[in-house]
């Protein structure tokens, strides 16, 4: 009796591994023949969270970018399928998002993120694995540094915090000696933006008059705000991203602080006058591009957007687009798609003419381009000026 | 002198929101003897389902919410407060009736495990698309952004305002009254001596014929009636509304259960007390230390309070008896 009762669950055992093994061999054998004739790219973004419009945006201009490599003709013949995956603006999930792609989705390169912080989780993993990682819009100087597999199509902070403190100090519209500054301690954006701005400002003979911190989710800014408004400063700066922006617009005009208030690209967002409604209006920011650039590139790449989207794109739209073209442009020069030879084919890029402008890939693989300011009027942005590297 | 009083108006409407949720712990403690994980969850459900009555309500009376300038007649507001805190009256009965009252005579252990489960279950639903979803949202403006006073301290140059917002004597004024209600409630009606008496000993009320279920499940419902209202009252403050599992909430819930713990936790006015203590520290903190720790100093100072007065500032030490 006892012989019978082992043999019952061997024998199911042994039926399971058979139909597992047979599963897996078929398993395996399809996806080697989706590999033939498909290229495979990643993309990790913040699909919800509190940057979520982030994610969203540069998800819509990649896959803008997709349907129109496909559609004529795709890479070598073979067609690109893009696999998103959301991080939900969290680091830890970023990290495991990027791992899925590069191991088990086995994609040739993967975009993204937009946060400096997500993009810095992720590019080691791409790095370790010889995957190329083109961030759209990640603008912190560490994040090329992780590696040679890592590139970027934005300008980077040096720059960015530059054009903010100049745009402060001369520009007619603020001409302030005194700033403060209010930065969101926990993000390497926000600091190092920061950093850039309080340099370039007191080179240019301002002063800092308060300096304050913030956590991104924090909800309550009146104390730094009446310590703001107390050192009584012309502009406030502000390098943080779109949702906590809001807030502090928001407190800081019913607390009476009325000068205007400056900050990146990580304003870029429809949500932004949202939620800030008027208390925004006045307010600059430094960004890719703008949508009211008459460049006949940009009006033709907000016609198909629109078309596709239903709706403007906002900066980091076009950057996601920029970043996937460029992509799809060194996968088309060379007749291998493996890791090496892609990395050097994206950082041969130069003078491609992108939707956010000519962009070419420096020697530390980021990009130098212009930088545009933009005004918040009634809730949407508008075109100021545009700022040239090295001017 | 004006950023004195003007960190002083924010503190006191802060506190008046922690003292509001540090009720509700206190409450349920006092009765169960065991912390009630899901409480800030309550909270946050009160702020979300503010945030869908209001849609709702505004698009029943065809007001259009995107662009929205002026606000829409005051009623509005206390019909979206009257639902929510109703509606959250109900999840917290359903809750106890059926995570908690099964386990009435479980061990402590398995309640506060099944509480933290409760959490997570609140949290991870509210987060789906069909829910609440798990992008932060604009709560539509239901009180006029109006100054109701403002101050000017100092001449010339160097004048500075302060700001007394409608919204901040709202919070203030919303929050105490329903915090004397409670007061009465607790102490001078037959249902609140039925509560006392429960919180004191759980089997001898029983025995005096105090149907026991129902006076945990009346005090399950006002705890998340209040939180209810907390949630809605945080977010006419905090218009732009954090997706349902943002760590900040939970961190909202953490330091009202520190001021229920620092006022001496199973006491209602203790709560209260611990509310505003916790909200001065902060703020105070804040602005005249650095912003840097903010909530450094709320846990530092319940260590130090903790270490001075064991059961709180207006709690009983008792001994446990092994």
């Amino acid at each position: 009796m006892t012989h019978f009762r082992f043999q019952g669950p061997r024998r199911i055992i042994a039926v399971m591994v058979a139909a597992a093994m047979s599963l897996a061999m078929t398993g395996c054998q399809e996806s080697g023949s989706t590999a033939s004739d498909e290229i495979l790219i990643g993309h990790f973004a913040s699909l919800t969270g509190s940057e979520a419009t982030f994610g969203q945006s540069t998800d819509n201009g990649i896959k803008l970018a997709v349907d129109e490599i496909n559609e004529a003709g795709g890479i070598h013949g073979k067609k690109v399928r893009l696999v998103t995956l959301d991080d939900k603006g969290d680091a830890r999930e970023a990290g495991t998002a990027v791992t899925r792609l590069v191991t088990k989705d086995g994609v040739v390169a993967v975009l993204g993120e937009v946060a400096s912080k997500l993009s810095l989780a992720g590019a080691p993993i791409c790095q370790e694995n010889g995957v190329p990682m083109i961030s759209p819009s990640s603008t912190n100087p560490k994040v090329t540094k992780v590696g040679d597999m890592i590139f970027r199509v934005c300008f980077i902070d040096p720059f960015q915090g530059a054009v903010c403190a100049r745009f402060a100090r001369e520009s007619d519209r603020i001409k302030a000696t005194k700033a403060a500054i209010l930065t969101d301690q926990a993000s390497p954006y926000s600091v190092g933006l920061q950093e850039e701005f309080e340099k370039a400002f007191t080179a240019m003979g301002g002063t800092i008059v308060s300096k304050q911190t913030y956590n991104a989710g924090d909800q309550d800014f009146s104390a730094q705000l009446t310590a703001i408004r107390g050192a009584d400063p012309e502009v406030v700066f502000v390098p943080g991203y779109y949702t906590d922006v809001g807030n502090i617009a928001i407190q800081a005009r019913t607390l009476g602080l009325t000068k205007p208030l400056l900050g990146g690209d990580g304003w870029d967002s429809v949500k932004l006058g949202e939620i800030a409604g008027a208390n925004i209006n006045g307010c600059f920011y430094s960004n890719h591009y703008s949508h009211e650039d008459p460049n006949p590139k940009v009006q033709d790449f907000i016609r198909k957007y629109a078309e596709r989207h239903k709706q403007t794109p906002d900066g980091l739209a076009a950057l996601g687009y920029d970043a996937a073209r460029i992509l799809f442009e060194a996968m088309q020069r060379t007749p291998n798609v493996d890791g090496k030879s892609l990395a050097a084919e994206l950082s041969k890029t130069s003078g491609f003419e992108g939707v956010t402008g000519k962009i070419s890939i420096d020697a530390e693989r980021n990009a130098v381009k212009s930088a545009v300011i933009l005004e918040m009027k009634d809730g949407n942005p508008t075109y100021v000026s545009t700022i040239q590297p090295g001017e | 002198m004006s950023d004195f009083t003007q960190t002083l108006i924010t503190a006191i409407a802060i506190g008046s929101l922690y003292a509001l949720i540090a009720l509700g712990y206190t409450m349920v403690y006092g009765i169960l003897k065991f912390i009630n994980f899901a409480h800030s969850d309550i909270v946050v459900l009160g702020a979300w389902s503010s945030y869908t009555f209001s849609n709702w309500l505004l698009k029943l009376i065809g007001v259009e919410t995107k662009g929205m300038t002026t606000p829409p007649a005051i009623w509005v507001a206390v019909v979206v407060l009257v639902l929510s805190m109703a509606f959250c009256g109900v999840v917290g009965f359903t809750i106890e009736r059926l995570a908690y009252r099964p386990l009435r005579r479980a061990p402590r252990l398995n309640v506060l495990i099944t509480a933290i489960g409760v959490s997570l279950l609140l949290q991870n639903v509210g987060q789906l698309d069909q829910v609440f979803g798990a992008s932060p949202q604009k709560m539509p403006q239901l009180l006029p952004a109006a100054e109701l006073a403002s101050f000017t301290f100092g001449e010339g140059e160097s004048a500075r305002k302060v700001v007394i917002g409608l919204v901040d004597v709202m919070i203030f004024v919303t929050a105490s009254s329903l915090m004397l209600l409670m007061q009465y409630l607790v102490f001078h009606t037959k249902q609140g001596v039925a509560m006392r008496a429960v919180s004191y000993n759980t089997d001898t009320a029983a025995l005096m014929g105090i149907p026991v279920d129902r006076v945990v499940s009346i005090t399950f419902v006002l705890g998340s009636v209040l939180a209810a209202a907390a949630g809605f009252l945080y977010v006419m403050k905090y218009p732009s509304l954090n997706q349902p599992a943002h760590t900040i909430w939970v961190l909202l819930g953490l330091k009202a259960f520190v001021a229920a713990v620092i006022g001496g936790i199973g006491n209602v006015r203790g709560a209260v007390l611990g509310g505003f203590v916790i909200a001065f520290v902060e703020q105070f903190g804040a602005f005249y230390i650095s912003t840097n720790y903010r909530d450094v100093y709320v846990f530092v100072m319940l260590i130090l309070i903790l270490l001075v007065r064991p059961g709180g500032l207006l709690g009983v030490t008792t001994r446990e008896k092994v």
